[in-house]
């Protein structure tokens, strides 16, 4: 790789060694992804948490450990410097306001308190969400970023138009104290152009279908940049959260054209750059099913034990959605409702007095996590459903659950009634 | 004894050998592997339950979260890294995950791995010659070891 002058600077040390030992990392990771250079960032977001269980022997030696080890990828120990530039923190394990509810230890959650503290003071914006362009984080059309979560990097390039990889803790770390990245991938305009040409055949509307479009497209292209012909409605940025989410979970979809609507394609034509499709296929009926089917395949049970709201972490206006359909009701006894919205805006909804109308009806309104990253759940629970075809595609897996999917009025009547009704119209 | 080498790009340098653990299904990191074990933990991947700890993993790519390098790196702390990482499609996940390994890995073979390498095959792996060296299954490793 070929370095720049203030690069080799930093390789040498002599900009401190913590700057030395994030440029050493960027050229191992650049020199694996074959980059010839790297580029400039201006917006970072990244996760500096120190609560989960695997990190509490390095939080233990100090945040500078947790720091160099896992967001750095250095053995030495060094001091953490300020942040170069624009960084925020990502959702991560622990709602500290709310560990009455999920049950963390409270010495996890003075972990994650120092570690918020510890890297704040280093300028590090707190968002604890994985939507940060929902609470004031919305690079530019062009901006070269690097962050990390899947569906914030999917909204990022497909939506905002800004450019990143899907980074991952040891990059972003490096690239917050250098403000550099690799110059690859998703940072070239060649690029970002689209691969597979999805034929839309049927009207796509409510967020579950955003959600079941998104996933059975991203399983067909894993890490491919589909373009969506036939979308007659503008989808709102509810919908192509959800969308984005779901096709980064089923495929690795870092990035999307919707002619007519996202920013760098007007046309079918020019979302593949004048070339041609490498593949082409349709969304129609039976497709919709597949995807249904396939995000409903680890449920038997209609008895629900617990359901998740909020993944990607709700708007205000899906909090409200929420609490209006719960509005003057009662939860089944045997059913917990758990809300996840960021930090910033579960403060709006407070004032809102949704919080006090989801709490009325035996709800949780809750931030900076998700049952999935926090690995938190009711206690005994064994049948879950969401709204959120990305929980549904993980949770199964990583807490021993079986997960049902759908609407959310699906959702909060399985939490009204404790029973599971969801069906495709 | 039939031996094949493939030749190909060098992602992480070293040199290191094992037993192959082939799939051609991508693989999640946070969500897909269990990084105390190294086991495949996703409901619908062909390597569900089977762990890569010790093994060559051979493998298309990355997909999912970004918590794939961290989920990778604590696979190495936890002691169940694989041996050495060989795939075919490049994504910036799969190439920090394979940094933050600390494992060979290699890419961009002159023939498709997954077609000439099977599980159970002996990999030898040296990533700074960009060299793989594959010994068959069936004239190197006992019936019953295989799959």
């Amino acid at each position: 790789m070929k370095l720049a002058d203030d690069e080799k600077a930093m390789l040498d040390g002599a900009m401190g060694k913590a700057k030395q030992k994030a440029m050493d990392l960027l050229l191992r990771y650049g020199e694996a992804l074959g980059a010839e250079r790297l580029v400039n960032v201006t917006n970072v977001a990244s996760t500096f948490n120190a609560g989960s269980p695997a990190l509490k022997p390095y939080a233990e030696q100090g945040m500078d450990a947790v720091f160099s080890k896992f967001n750095l990828d250095s053995d030495e120990v060094v001091e953490t410097p300020q942040v170069e530039v624009y960084t925020c923190q990502l959702i991560h394990g622990i709602d500290t306001q709310n560990a009455h509810v999920t049950g963390v230890a409270e010495e996890a959650v003075n972990r994650q308190k120092t570690a918020e503290r510890f890297f704040g003071e280093r300028g590090v914006a707190m968002f604890n969400t994985c939507t940060p362009y929902q609470v004031g984080n919305v690079p530019v059309k062009g901006e070269h970023c690097a962050w990390m979560e899947s569906s914030a990097v999917v909204y990022c390039n497909s939506v905002l138009g800004a450019r990143t990889n899907t980074e991952g803790r040891e990059s972003t770390g490096a690239a917050s104290i250098t403000g550099k990245i690799p110059y690859w991938g998703y940072h070239i305009p060649e690029k970002r152009i689209g691969t597979h040409h999805v034929d839309v055949e049927i009207d796509v509307d409510g967020m579950m279908d955003w959600g079941l479009l998104g996933y059975y497209v991203g399983e067909i292209v894993e890490e491919d940049i589909p373009v969506l012909d036939g979308i007659r409605k503008v989808p709102s940025m509810i919908k192509l959260k959800h969308f984005g989410a779901a096709a980064a979970s089923s495929g690795g979809v870092e990035m999307y054209h919707i002619p007519g609507i996202t920013p760098e394609a007007d046309t079918v034509e020019k979302a593949f750059g004048s070339k041609k499709p490498r593949e082409r296929f349709k969304y129609g009926k039976a497709e919709r099913k597949i995807a249904y089917d396939n995000l409903n395949s680890s449920a038997k049970n209609t008895a629900v034990d617990f359901v998740m709201l909020g993944c990607p972490h709700n708007t205000v206006e899906q909090v409200w959605t929420v609490a209006r359909l719960l509005d003057g009701k009662k939860l089944s006894p045997n059913t917990e409702l758990w809300v996840f919205t960021p930090r910033a805006l579960r403060d709006a909804a407070e004032l809102a007095g949704y919080g006090d109308m989801i709490r009325k009806a035996g709800g949780h309104l809750m931030s900076d996590t998700c049952p999935a990253i926090g690995r938190i759940m009711p206690k005994g629970t064994n049948v879950i459903a969401t709204d959120s075809a990305k929980q549904s595609h993980y949770l199964p897996a990583m807490l021993k659950t079986e997960t049902w999917f759908g609407s959310v009025e699906d959702c909060v009547n399985a939490a009204l009634t404790g029973q599971w009704r969801g069906e495709l119209s | 004894m039939s031996t094949l080498v493939l030749k190909g790009r060098k992602v992480v340098g070293g040199v290191s050998e094992g037993e192959a653990l082939v799939t051609r299904d991508t693989i999640s990191g946070w969500g897909g592997i269990d990084s105390n074990t190294g086991t495949i933990i996703e409901r619908r991947h062909e390597l569900v339950g089977q762990s890569f700890k010790d093994k060559v993993l051979v493998f298309p790519g990355a997909k999912g979260s970004s918590g794939w390098s961290h989920f990778f790196h604590l696979a190495r702390v936890a002691g169940a890294a694989p041996k050495a990482m060989l795939f075919n499609i490049m994504t910036a996940k799969v190439a920090l995950g394979a940094v933050v390994t600390r494992v060979p890995a290699m890419t961009d073979f002159d023939q498709n791995p997954l077609d000439a390498i099977e599980t159970g095959d002996w990999v030898r792996v040296d990533a700074d010659r960009g060299i793989v060296e594959v010994t068959k299954k069936a004239g190197m490793k006992p019936a019953t070891a295989a799959e």
